[in-house]
């Protein structure tokens, strides 16, 4: 580190005698590295390390480099269901709770009366765990809860919501609780985008006579844009981690990615095929953020 | 939309023969003031209804809870249940644990953590870009894929099953987000007050403790709830990283599937106490992290 702060350290003393003021920013630089230096090192030996190591894990065997924890992993019957569930969970969820954050914080930008309050209660399920929103829809949907016995004061025939063979059911309540708890997130992230947004401009396409629909889109979503894609990346990206809300509200019958990782890790034992998994879980992340930025990126081009 | 209307009942007006008053718009504004408050009240309930529902499960004895259909209000008032809870095996140890964790990766996160993000926010300094880039990647990995190598190291070194060891993963995870939020504090406190600290004849580090650190604490405050926050909700790597010292939701997952309904009730209502007290305190700098973090 030392060798090559040391130039930087003696560059300010040049610059003075050249016109302009670069010379008082850059005089930070062995200071800054200083500070910045322990978080580089802890952030270096507990994302770095592991990494490598989950790497090679998951490529580890009994003799040498091996591909059978992938193979494991994929023949295991648990496998393309966790796969296929968390992808449809994702693919429904998402648009769902981009349209109902998007709903709530214009609510709240029409300031109705005791929007503070409002704000505080939609944002409660911001700090909500996915195990504990998944004990609290279970007190709604299990054969003796809350739905049931509110169908039943109403005479009417309680539904087993949880089993195992009502699968449209099941992922309904996984829905609902994941769509309950992580709302939140997006509607905070649009609201502090509607925030930075001046109203001049939907004032001005108003006078000009657009309605309330044509303004959303052609003034206001564009205008989210930024704001709308962090929420979509970091939705997305949490969203694959779910699992404890699935394993709280149905126990093993809904099986989700990162659930199976625990299993394999907790239930089976076998960290060489959790590591495994944990790496598919990291790859498809990886790729949809880069996907995500990509496929924004060439639309705002594309429109301009 | 005020304005549109309001042009059209100029048109309505001049083309109407009497000077009467259009009320029109007004019951149009009326009407939609009555759709806005009954839209923001469906979806309080929507959000405050599960929570009302497990605090009533959590606080009705566990007779109550056999009866079927159950009761929606709180006329079955008893703390059976949640004493019962507490006193199950690991839960108060569970409890204790992730107090500690929550409270220890609070203080490593910001001892880490202030001075980058002092850094980020007064430094240019060559690498900046990269670095800062270099915290977003950190923040979208996800948290599996650290807690199984991690489990393993540990078990290497010996720290495997410690609070030590959740508290190491839990500081990884939030510290890209603790540089980022007080960089974005940092760069609210005015260069000037330091400037004339440092005239006056304080020292660069006295100048930041004295003058600095004073300004940025209602931010790092907030940052710190935000750190704790995640720190108590995170079950994944709190689960694989210990075995006999688990933190309350490792605890509760862990013996999710062998436990009565109101055991789990009063474990989710535990859980979710916490959020309650946290948004409430947070709730004023929730848009502004968001917003000041993100980009």
């Amino acid at each position: 580190m030392a060798a090559p702060d040391a130039p930087a350290a003696a560059r300010p003393h040049v610059p003075p005698a050249g016109p302009k003021a670069r010379a008082p920013r850059r005089k930070g630089n062995p200071a800054a590295l200083l500070l910045i230096a322990p978080s580089i090192v802890f952030m270096t030996l507990l994302f770095g390390w592991p990494m490598v190591s989950g790497i090679l894990q998951a490529f580890g065997g009994p003799e040498g480099l091996t591909t059978a924890n992938f193979t494991r992993m994929v023949q295991d019957p648990y496998f393309w269901s966790s796969v296929g569930n968390t992808l449809l969970l994702i693919v429904v969820m998402i648009p769902i709770q981009f349209v109902l954050a998007l709903a709530m914080a214009l609510l709240i930008r029409a300031k109705p009366r005791g929007a503070s309050a409002y704000f505080y209660i939609w944002a409660i399920p911001l700090a909500v765990s996915d195990l504990a929103a998944g004990l609290v829809w279970l007190t709604v949907f299990t054969d003796r809860g809350y739905l049931n016995s509110l169908l039943a004061s109403w005479g009417l025939q309680p539904v087993s919501w949880l089993a195992y063979d009502n699968y449209p059911s099941m992922f309904a309540t996984v829905l609902i609780a994941e769509v309950w708890r992580a709302t939140s997130l997006v509607f905070v992230i649009v609201v502090a985008g509607l925030q930075s947004i001046p109203k001049d401009y939907e004032e001005a396409a108003g006078v000009f006579g657009a309605s309330f629909w044509n303004r959303l889109w052609h003034v206001t979503l564009p205008l989210l844009r930024p704001s709308l894609q962090t929420a979509l990346i970091l939705r997305t990206i949490l969203a694959f981690q779910t699992f404890a809300v699935a394993l709280a509200l149905t126990g093993q019958n809904f099986p989700l990615v990162v659930g199976e990782t625990y299993r394999w890790y907790t239930g089976l034992q076998d960290p060489n095929v959790a590591s495994a998994l944990a790496l598919v879980v990291m790859a498809v992340s990886m790729v949809t953020a880069v996907g995500y930025l990509k496929l924004l990126r060439d639309q705002t081009e594309a429109a301009r | 939309m005020s304005h549109a209307t309001t042009s059209r009942t100029a048109a309505a007006g001049a083309a109407r023969p009497e000077p009467g008053v259009d009320r029109r718009p007004l019951a149009r504004q009326r009407r939609n003031r009555v759709l806005l408050q009954v839209a923001c009240i469906l979806i309080t309930l929507f959000m405050a209804v599960p929570i009302y529902l497990i605090a009533l499960a959590a606080m009705s004895s566990r007779q109550s809870l056999q009866k079927f259909p159950l009761s929606f209000i709180p006329d079955n008032f008893s703390t059976d249940t949640m004493q019962t809870f507490l006193q199950s095996t690991g839960i108060l140890g569970g409890l204790i644990n992730s107090v500690q964790v929550g409270v220890f990766t609070l203080v490593l996160s910001l001892l880490i953590g202030i001075p980058a993000g002092y850094a980020v926010a007064r430094f240019a300094f060559r690498g900046r870009e990269p670095y800062q880039l270099f915290l977003l990647f950190t923040r979208a990995l996800p948290i599996v894929v650290l807690s199984v190598p991690l489990a393993q190291l540990f078990l290497q070194t010996g720290l495997y099953d410690s609070v030590f060891a959740v508290v190491l993963l839990h500081t990884a995870l939030a510290l890209p987000t603790t540089i980022l939020i007080t960089a974005s504090v940092f760069l609210g406190v005015p260069r000037d007050v330091e400037e004339a600290a440092r005239i006056f004849g304080c020292s660069p580090l006295q100048a930041f403790l004295k003058v600095v650190l004073p300004m940025a604490v209602p931010g790092i405050a907030a940052a710190s709830i935000f750190t704790f926050v995640m720190s108590w909700n995170e079950v994944l790597g709190a689960s694989i990283l210990t075995l006999n010292q688990r933190t309350l939701p490792a605890q509760v997952l862990s013996s999710l599937s062998e436990s009565p309904l109101a055991y789990r009730f009063a474990g989710g209502f535990l859980l979710v106490i916490p959020a309650l007290v946290f948004i409430f305190f947070m709730r004023r700098y929730l848009t502004n992290m968001w917003g000041s973090t993100i980009r």
